[in-house]
């Protein structure tokens, strides 16, 4: 491991005064500053020479770990309570059943005790060619190309944002959730505080794809606020995967539904797995509201999620595996299936 | 899991009570608590730490490679590198001398590059961090090659060399023409890691010219014998120490790199150096099962009887050994047919030299075998059970011996009545639970008994207590344990008053941890030399001023932790040893490898259910029931381990497990925890295991066969022909993932 520099913070304040904002600069990945929540991601690539920051702001005596009820009905959540608090909460397996599931399809139980809120909204993409620090990635070294294209990408690449640039997918089972919920990213920074749409968050890579996100350089999470729940919903997470845990999800659908007798009223739908970030789907809930649940019905809609899907050498099966997702996850919301069958 | 299918073995075998009763493990507590050391455990004084520069090409030479920021690094004590490295000779690396290493080319040989993740280079500093870091600081320039990164390249590039463990009877082919049913299909398998939890270690240091290293090894004599032809010093003057691993599975049987590169810097340093392979360079430099591409054609007259048999198999090696995959060393014997033909070749690819993983050869073997015999039956229109039930071999055709015991229809019959196969609709996709689409599969399974020369030390000593010594291992599997056993079992002295020491070339000579003949060899030479000890005792109770000074040493015997006389006089071990003034009565004993009169081998069959739900193109193995005949079952709670842990192991080897090239360089790319794919406990089904337990005293003594590598042979198969009882699809190549088995998926668009 590289020497770093290391200084833990006990207020944001001091973590962001201690962070630095030039940090960066260069593309985030050598020299600047990182901040270290449950080091799930950070600590691996480090290890691994992937991360070679010169300093470590650990932000593990900030005082970000409670989730309080907001008068306007959102839920706010500290950056700091880790996936399995955020799971388990109460608020959030009666109002968002699908937040908890996601979090709990994800990773392993030490993860999840490790992990952030905030730090699974920074995770990092599991790409091997980003992870081994050999191979060409424009992710890691802007520029150099990109080895997924034309190599092994079967379970970790997108069908859906991907550019000529990168198609790692966002790993995140969670952000899957908040992204069909809707949710607000409340940072702090050296300019002071500010909010991010959660959908306008993680950005693809487009032709940049070492920019990840919408922070600011020394910016910190400091919460992210879901949306008020939708009244009598349903809703569920679907996360489908060669073994039956502790893999990233090759395709997934978070599903919000609420319903008027078997009239779809309103539907939130957001796919993991196959995109690049996580990727809310606005022209499948657009087919879906107002009609008649069926199973017909999904399945058409479930296409159009993937009207612009590009399917590479190993993952073509993408495609119709994140349309199960879809349909499955909405036939078993619809039809007061057992979703735990699936 | 049951336990209550043990059959009343009778074949004349004594059955003490401690023999077949299901032991705890003896050395559980140390594991449980910390206390069992490993190889990375040791840290002696003044200990150094080396960290490997790997290749990041798979072939080619190193151009150029630049130290000095290395060196200026923290803690940095020295790189070594093909331009500095000390002299070290190759051993001649035979199995029968003992001293078979795999990768017969030294670390730093030279400056060429075989396979990505070799060793290039490599820095040792005071600690494990910076000796990592330093080691990052080190330029490697490379003047690369084109590398074939797989077996269709390899076979293209420059075709097959002739491999081992060939064999052919009567004429397969003009049998082939003409039968009433054939088939030609051919069948493939990737590259699987073996992926122990601990990783390749070790740690070494040198006094007086003495070598000491402790190092994750299945065989500790082996390594030491090898050690002594690469060091060129005798054997004497090295031990080396593998008192626990944590796993191999065939990947720690050899000496790789490492582990000489270790003991060498350890010499050029004085002072002790400790070596972890990481994980990723666990994929590359420390063996591997190679690809197969397996061609099975097979014949059968109008009543589905085999007429001929042609199983040609082709696997990768490296560029520096030739490793062998046997895949048809389990077809030569399985089934009766008299025009057979089994031939193995190689190619050569830009990987590392592969080695034995759990069951080599029958693994992927007899996952095309068995799914071939199941096409054979689909032809012939046989049920797949009746059709193994009518063709198995009833004597070694291959060798022209009888077998020693087989039971191999009682357990086909056994598991397929305790699975319910008779419930199986034959028509593909019929059986049908709620989403999901339920599939029955079955296979047999199969692996040579085989038996090692031993020796072995007992001693029974004056605090009553009994301590054996032999130079194999504990692989994890309960060695320790049923040693303890056998030393119980013969002296009578209980087991928690045994202490066994393994794991140690010191101790007299035992066997290399594999081919499942751990068992069979060891407990023999530690019976014997138990006999031998209390012979010993007796000659010291009869002996001047003896316990039982009056009596013949003929007339004693054996009885409660003492010596009892034909009156009834019974005198304690400590008590005779007391009285001679002896520390203790020690035996020693050699015994030999098995003889050539019989076939010894161990027979199976696993039965298993698949549930496929295709609308989500979920695929999992929901029931798991395996009958197996290895002979005697000295643990049962170990033994039914060893078989559930490789019913788990088929699993992923059935589903999931494939190490994954870049076909563009050969580098492996899935080379972690995350990303190769073995069973988590979420995809373990429900497992019965029925053990036969019929001893096999043609075999030994103790009538074991051994159980390590059965249990994985042949379950792939049966998950692939239930696979094909669900979903009409025969998956050729392993793993069977759910992308193989949609419909509908669309051409890819891009690269």
């Amino acid at each position: 491991m590289r020497h770093f520099d290391y200084a833990r913070a006990d207020g944001t304040r001091a973590a962001i005064q201690a962070h630095g904002s030039d940090d960066e600069a260069a593309g985030y990945q050598t020299g600047g500053a990182a901040y270290l929540a449950g080091g799930t991601t950070l600590l691996d690539l480090v290890k691994l020479d992937v991360m070679q920051p010169d300093k470590i702001v650990d932000i593990n005596g900030v005082a970000l770990d409670e989730i309080e009820r907001l008068d306007d009905g959102r839920l706010r959540i500290g950056a700091m309570v880790t996936n399995t608090a955020l799971a388990r909460d109460e608020r959030v397996t009666a109002d968002y059943a699908v937040l908890s599931q996601a979090l709990l399809a994800g990773a392993s139980t030490q993860l999840r005790n490790k992990a952030t809120t905030g730090g699974n909204v920074m995770q990092r993409v599991r790409c091997p060619y980003f992870r081994d620090g050999v191979s060409d990635c424009n992710k890691r070294e802007p520029g150099s190309g990109c080895a997924a294209i034309g190599g092994v990408n079967r379970s970790v690449h997108a069908v859906l944002g991907t550019s000529e640039s990168c198609i790692a997918t966002h790993p995140s089972d969670m952000c899957v959730a908040m992204a069909a919920i809707g949710a607000t990213v409340e940072v702090e920074g050296p300019d002071g505080k500010r909010e991010i749409d959660f959908a306008e968050f993680h950005l693809l890579p487009g032709d940049t794809p070492e920019q990840e996100h919408a922070l600011k350089p020394g910016e910190l999470i400091t919460h992210v606020v879901l949306d008020a729940p939708m009244q009598n919903a349903r809703s569920s997470y679907l996360k489908l995967r060669d073994r039956q845990s502790y893999q990233f999800a090759l395709a997934s659908s978070a599903v919000i539904v609420t319903l008027d007798g078997n009239t779809i009223r309103k539907a939130r739908v957001a796919l993991g797995g196959v995109g690049t970030k996580p990727w809310r789907a606005p022209e499948v809930e657009a087919a879906l509201e107002g009609k008649q649940a069926s199973e017909a019905l999904f399945a058409d809609v479930a296409k159009r999620a993937f009207d612009n899907a590009t399917a590479y050498a190993h993952n073509a099966y993408k495609i119709p595996l994140g349309q199960q997702a879809i349909v499955r996850n909405l036939v078993d919301l619809t039809q007061s299936v057992d979703p735990t069958a699936a | 899991m049951s336990n209550d299918n043990r059959s009343d073995g009778t074949d004349g075998a004594k059955r003490g009570g401690i023999i077949g009763a299901g032991v705890p493990r003896i050395d559980g507590p140390d594991k449980l608590s910390g206390r069992a050391n490993y190889a990375a455990d040791n840290l002696p004084p003044n200990l150094s730490y080396a960290y490997g520069v790997f290749s990041t090409v798979a072939s080619g030479t190193v151009s150029r490679l630049s130290v000095e920021e290395a060196r200026q690094m923290p803690g940095v004590v020295d790189v070594f590198h093909h331009g500095h490295f000390p002299t070290l000779y190759r051993s001649p690396s035979s199995f029968a001398q003992g001293n078979k290493v795999e990768e017969t080319r030294l670390p730093f040989e030279d400056e060429r590059v075989y396979y990505e993740g070799q060793f290039v280079a490599l820095v040792v500093a005071d600690t494990f961090d910076n000796a990592r870091a330093a080691a990052r600081r080190v330029k490697v320039d490379y003047s690369a090659e084109s590398a074939i990164a797989n077996l269709e390249q390899g076979v293209q590039a420059h075709g097959t060399k002739k491999g081992s463990g060939n064999h052919a009877r009567g004429d397969a082919a003009a049998n082939f023409d003409g039968a009433a049913h054939t088939i030609d299909v051919t069948y493939r398998t990737p590259v699987e890691t073996h992926n122990p939890m601990e990783m390749h270690a070790s740690t070494a240091w040198w006094d007086d010219d003495h070598l000491t290293i402790f190092d994750a090894s299945q065989g500790v004599v082996v390594a030491r014998n090898a050690l002594s032809k690469i060091f060129a010093m005798p054997p004497e003057r090295i031990t080396v120490h593998a008192p626990y691993i944590g796993s191999g599975f065939g990947s720690k049987l050899w000496t790789w790199p490492h582990a000489i590169a270790t003991a060498a810097v350890s010499r050029e340093l004085g002072r002790p150096v400790q070596l972890v392979v990481p994980r990723p360079q666990m994929f590359t430099t420390t063996g591997h099962r190679p690809e197969t591409r397996q061609r099975l054609r097979l014949a059968t007259d109008a009543s589905g009887k085999l007429v001929s048999l042609r199983h040609e198999s082709i696997n990768t090696t490296s560029f520096t050994d030739q490793y062998v995959e046997t895949c048809g060393s389990v077809t030569k014997s399985l089934y009766s047919c008299p025009n057979l033909t089994v031939s193995h070749e190689t190619t050569r690819v830009n990987r590392g030299t592969p080695t034995s993983m759990r069951a080599p050869g029958a693994a992927p073997g007899l996952f095309a075998l068995e799914s071939a015999v199941d096409e054979m039956a689909d032809a012939a229109g046989v049920d797949p059970l009746q059709f193994r039930l009518d063709n198995y071999a009833e004597r070694d055709e291959s060798q022209d011996l009888e077998f020693s015991s087989n039971h191999i229809v009682e357990a086909t019959n056994r598991a397929a009545e305790k699975f319910g196969w008779a419930n199986r609709n034959p028509e593909v996709g019929s059986m049908k639970d709620g989403r999901e689409i339920v599939g029955y599969g079955m296979a047999a399974c199969n692996w040579e008994a085989m038996k090692m020369a031993c020796d072995a030390r007992v001693s029974i000593r004056a605090d009553g207590t009994a301590f054996a010594s032999c130079a194999t291992q504990d692989i994890g599997t309960g060695t320790y344990t049923i040693v303890a056993q056998t030393v119980s079992d013969v002296t009578g002295i209980p087991i928690d008053r045994v202490t066994v020491k393994l794991g140690d070339s010191s101790y007299p000579d035992g066997p290399v941890s594999g081919g499942s003949w751990a068992t069979a060899t060891t407990l023999p030479a530690i019976a014997k030399a138990a006999r031998a000890a209390l012979d010993e005792m007796k000659r010291y109770a009869t002996g001047d001023n003896g316990a039982f000074a009056d009596s013949e040493a003929d007339a004693l015997e054996v009885a409660d932790g003492g010596l009892r006389s034909a009156d009834g006089t019974q005198t304690s071990f400590a008590d005779i040893l007391k009285a001679a003034r002896y520390g203790s009565a020690d035996g020693e004993a050699h015994t030999d490898a098995a003889d050539s009169e019989y076939s010894y081998r161990s027979f199976g069959a696993h039965f298993v259910e698949v549930r496929w739900d295709p609308g989500i193109s979920r695929l999992r193995v929901a029931r798991v029931f395996s009958a197996i005949d290895v002979g005697r079952v000295i643990n049962e709670t170990t033994a039914r381990n060893q078989v559930e842990g490789a019913v788990v192991m088929g699993i992923g080897m059935g589903l999931f497990e494939a190490t994954e090239y870049d076909e563009r360089n050969a580098r492996p790319v899935n080379n972690n925890y995350a990303e190769y794919l073995v069973p988590v406990h979420a995809d373990q089904p429900e497992i019965d295991v029925i053990l036969l337990d019929y001893p096999d005293t043609k075999f030994n003594e103790y009538g074991a066969r051994g159980i390590g590598e059965i249990g994985i042979t042949g379950l792939a198969a049966a998950v692939a022909n239930a696979v094909h009882h669900a979903t009409g699809k025969r998956i050729r190549e392993l793993p069977i993932t759910l992308d193989k088995l949609m419909e509908d998926v669309p051409q890819a668009r891009s690269a």
